[in-house]
């Protein structure tokens, strides 16, 4: 049986680092699973399932060329694949407001306590670089149900952290 | 009665434009009532088109009266649906019986006027919005070999309803 591996990339962005990364795993007889990669700031990161006859020493080398020549860093995890069992999130989270440190901590703490599993966080700082705003999106289940974010949701809000709570509210047809 | 199969991307079948229903029999109405039960048959579905389980035929059945507090109709047969008026437009998360294990973002009118006969070929305007205009407009999309997946917009779309000026 291929094994699966969590394969993390990072490295300064320039274009054509996805093509080259799994060019080389395909190249090597490996299978790409679920993945999620974004730019960063001026960084670009991967996060890939990959599954693959050989072991880690292995992947490592064949990726050692491009991630040598992409000046890129390399991190892979044995995982457990657990493909075919999504989680599906029944509500969706965005915050935004001024950008100060802490907003994420207190925010997720905050959600954490009443509940919430985050399945998906993405984050912008946008702006100006004086005057920089930050801009969170959340996507979850909600175990204790939707209406229980929202007291959370007000002490966020209490802190100038401007909130909106939409429930997700799938269609199955 | 009778579970019947329903089919999965990539199934060609999905891809079929259905026909119009034009005999209105005992036989039709014995389908509609396997597929009704397969519709309840699965987790979740509050709607189910005969094209799903091999049918193409412009059948499709819409229940989403599990979802309290909402503006509903309530267990609906729909033959030969037509929308004939859409308003606004809006995001909305969608799943399907024929894709399992996959969820999207997809925009859809956030109400309609819809005009379709029933079981016993008899014509019946509804007015809709929101939840229920989406599950129509997924099934009826079923019927001209369209699934979710051909109308997915990025999962960065918001969901939040924004009312259409035009």
């Amino acid at each position: 049986m291929d094994k699966w591996y969590m394969v993390v990339v990072v490295g300064a962005d320039r274009p054509g680092i996805v093509a080259k990364v799994t060019s080389a795993l395909y190249d090597g007889g490996c299978n790409l699973g679920e993945a999620s990669m974004a730019r960063l700031g001026g960084n670009f990161t991967m996060m890939l399932m990959v599954q693959s006859e050989g072991r880690e020493k292995e992947l490592q080398a064949m990726l050692a060329p491009v991630i040598d020549s992409l000046g890129l860093h390399l991190h892979i995890d044995s995982i457990n694949g657990e493909l075919h069992h999504h989680v599906e999130p029944d509500v969706r989270i965005t915050l935004f407001g001024e950008d100060r440190s802490g907003i994420v901590a207190h925010a997720t703490a905050a959600l954490a306590e009443v509940g919430l599993h985050i399945l998906s966080l993405e984050s912008d700082v946008a702006g100006s670089e004086d005057k920089p705003i930050y801009v969170l999106h959340i996507e979850g289940a909600a175990r204790e149900g939707v209406p229980a974010l929202e007291s959370a949701l007000e002490i966020i809000a209490n802190e100038g952290i401007e909130t909106r709570l939409a429930p997700i509210e799938t269609v199955i047809g | 009665m009778a579970l019947l199969n329903i089919l999965q991307y990539p199934d060609e079948r999905l891809k079929q434009v259905a026909d119009e229903v034009t005999v209105f029999d005992d036989a039709l109405r014995a389908f509609i009532h396997d597929l009704e039960e397969t519709m309840r048959g699965g987790p979740g579905g509050v709607g189910i088109a005969a094209p799903q389980v091999g049918r193409a035929e412009r059948i499709a059945i819409v229940d989403v009266s599990a979802k309290k507090k909402i503006k509903q109709h309530g267990r609906m047969v729909l033959i030969n649906p037509e929308i004939i008026e859409w308003h606004g437009s809006i995001v909305g998360r969608e799943g399907c019986l024929s894709v399992p294990d996959y969820t999207g973002n997809v925009v859809r009118a956030e109400s309609i006027t819809l005009a379709a006969q029933d079981e016993f070929g008899e014509l019946s305007r509804y007015e809709m919005e929101d939840y229920e205009a989406r599950a129509v407009q997924h099934e009826i999309d079923h019927l001209d070999g369209m699934l979710f997946l051909d109308r997915l917009v990025s999962r960065r779309s918001d969901l939040f309803k924004r009312k259409a000026y035009q």
